[in-house]
């Protein structure tokens, strides 16, 4: 009996929570399947003949390869201007500066918080005035670093820490610089915590809005997170099936891929801060 | 000959100066401190001296109006309606968080068939672009057409309403301001869920070993060895929790972008309005600045647990 609790516990807890929390994409699937016409319909609520034509609609009349297409550059770009940067301060950070280090740690990792809308303001108009990138995808480019630096450092501080400092000494005994030890030894350890790092600031910059659309004024040059609820929904057609493709054609693949640096991505974040 | 052995001696004084633990960390981590400062701290700077002044669309100086901006305010009925939406969302819907997450965390961390599938499930709503899936939100409430909406449909069906007068989710706004306290609760689950799980696996295995000789089960064990171990880990999630709630803009904007009748107008999308759409970015950027105190509060909490953290 008490096994028998025991077992069915975490299905009896978790299941219903599962079900619940995921609904909305299940909601969102088989809208995507219906053909336009069914949507209104509550008699077609559950049964109806499934088309894949709000996937055609999507691709061929609207503006969502070109946002996709908007979001990834930015992202990219993002991406290695935070790894160009926040490599070296987060293995500073853990390894160099002791006691002093763990304090700008975690006054970097604060910065993490204070929020787009409170900076969107002043920074609207320095990017039009000062930076004269008003409608362009850099000034995006420009902007996101402010809360992936402080992330990425944060994650990356968390990594290295995990490293034992006596792979380092053995090589600078065995003749390496410290530099060297840097290229040869951290790095190439350090791989999948980057690539975690990768992932996750890449996550963040798909889903900014406040800044997106605040800067993008124009149609052609809007990311996804801004185009989906902007353009697709106040548009003059709705096109629900279409919306919902759009949603899940990008939701599913960022969230598998996750799912997979989840671990890793607890590590960093808490390894940083409880040892 | 002296020139090359000078240039030679200056370049391995400049090596070892950088081989010099305090020289090449500071050579390392400035460039985050500097844009960080360039790209946070003056924004942030500028931020506040904007809600002093009356500046507007095209300028980014305007004049000093002293506090003029904040008693306007004052006296504005929807700005207090947007103080207090903004409360009342953040505390409600990190309560059901707090809740919700703990007994999801505490059934997750065991080891059982299914679990992989069963936590993809449960982190989905977190993993998923949020603009985009709030769209989705948007669709479920049914887009302004009551009879359209998926949860009309089941309570239809399970007779807690009628067909005749289904609920407009976003239309009425006390169910508007609900559907958003939802929305808001359902995405923060997952990450108070993933923050909560690093916490119990964090308590070693002594402790529970220990426990178990003392002969602690069940609730006792819970409350007595498990919950202040992981009291501050949870603190940690709540303070995240209250900071992405309170200064989150998508929800609202995308559901009800403050309506019906602004009463689910929060200070962001409230300052988004004033700033960005009327133009007023001095009036706008005192608005955001409510947040500030918030951020505050937040960053003395993260510093005591962190000085905790070390004590450990």
């Amino acid at each position: 009996m008490r096994v028998w609790r025991q077992r069915t516990f975490p299905y009896a807890i978790v299941v219903p929570f599962a079900v619940l929390l995921a609904f909305p994409f299940a909601w969102m699937a088989i809208t995507s399947l219906k053909a336009n016409t069914d949507v209104y319909n509550p008699t077609k609520t559950w049964s109806f003949h499934p088309t894949l034509a709000s996937y055609g609609f999507l691709l061929h009349h609207t503006g969502y390869l070109r946002w996709l297409k908007n979001s990834s550059i930015v992202g990219l770009l993002v991406v290695v201007i935070t790894l160009a940067v926040a490599l070296p301060a987060g293995y500073a950070l853990a390894r160099l500066a002791g006691r002093v280090g763990r304090s700008l740690g975690v006054a970097i990792f604060l910065t993490y918080l204070v929020p787009p809308t409170l900076l969107f303001l002043p920074l609207s108009r320095v990017v039009a005035q000062y930076l004269h990138l008003s409608d362009r995808l850099w000034s995006l480019v420009v902007i996101y670093p402010s809360f992936t630096i402080p992330f990425a450092v944060w994650l990356l501080m968390g990594f290295f820490k995990a490293i034992p400092q006596e792979l380092e000494d053995a090589a600078l005994i065995d003749g390496c610089s410290r530099f060297g030890a840097l290229v040869r030894i951290v790095f190439p350890i350090s791989v999948p915590g980057i690539l975690t790092v990768v992932i996750f600031t890449f996550s963040l910059v798909i889903n900014e809005f406040v800044y997106a659309i605040t800067f993008i004024s124009s149609a052609t040059n809007r990311t996804l997170a801004v185009g989906v609820p902007t353009d697709l929904i106040r548009g003059d057609e709705y096109n629900w099936p279409g919306i919902m493709a759009a949603i899940l054609v990008v939701s599913v693949p960022l969230a598998l891929v996750y799912n997979l640096f989840l671990n890793r991505f607890i590590a960093g974040f808490t390894g940083g801060a409880f040892r | 000959m002296a020139v090359v052995a000078a240039r030679g001696s200056r370049l391995r004084g400049l090596r070892y100066a950088a081989e010099r633990r305090g020289v090449l960390a500071t050579l390392l981590i400035s460039p985050s401190v500097l844009l960080i400062g360039a790209l946070v701290g003056v924004p942030l700077v500028l931020a506040v001296y904007l809600s002093f002044t009356d500046a507007t669309a095209g300028s980014l100086t305007g004049k000093w109006i002293g506090l003029a901006n904040f008693r306007t305010e004052w006296h504005d009925s929807i700005f207090r309606g947007a103080l207090w939406h903004t409360f009342l969302l953040t505390v409600i819907s990190q309560a059901i968080v707090i809740v919700c997450a703990g007994l999801i965390a505490h059934a997750l961390v065991r080891n059982f068939r299914g679990r992989w599938i069963l936590r993809f499930f449960v982190l989905l709503p977190w993993a998923a672009p949020i603009a985009l899936t709030v769209t989705g939100w948007y669709w479920i409430f049914g887009a302004g057409i009551p009879e359209a909406s998926v949860l009309n449909w089941f309570l239809v069906h399970l007779h807690l309403e009628s067909t005749a007068n289904p609920t407009n989710w976003l239309g009425t706004p006390r169910a508007a301001m609900g559907s958003i306290i939802a929305v808001q609760a359902w995405r923060t689950i997952p990450f108070a869920t993933v923050i909560f799980l690093a916490g119990i696996s964090s308590i070693p295995q002594e402790v529970d070993d220990a426990a178990a000789i003392d002969g602690a089960t069940g609730l006792k064990k819970f409350w007595y060895v498990s919950l202040p171990l992981q009291l501050p880990i949870a603190l940690v999630a709540v303070l995240f929790g209250v900071i992405f709630t309170a200064t989150d803009m998508i929800v609202p904007y995308v559901l009800t972008n403050g309506g019906p009748f602004n009463s689910t107008q929060m200070l962001t999308t409230w300052a988004f309005q004033i700033g960005i759409v009327s133009g007023n970015v001095g009036q706008g950027a005192s608005i955001a600045l409510f947040l500030l105190p918030l951020l505050a509060v937040v960053t003395i909490g993260m510093l005591v647990f962190a000085r905790k953290a070390e004590v450990t």
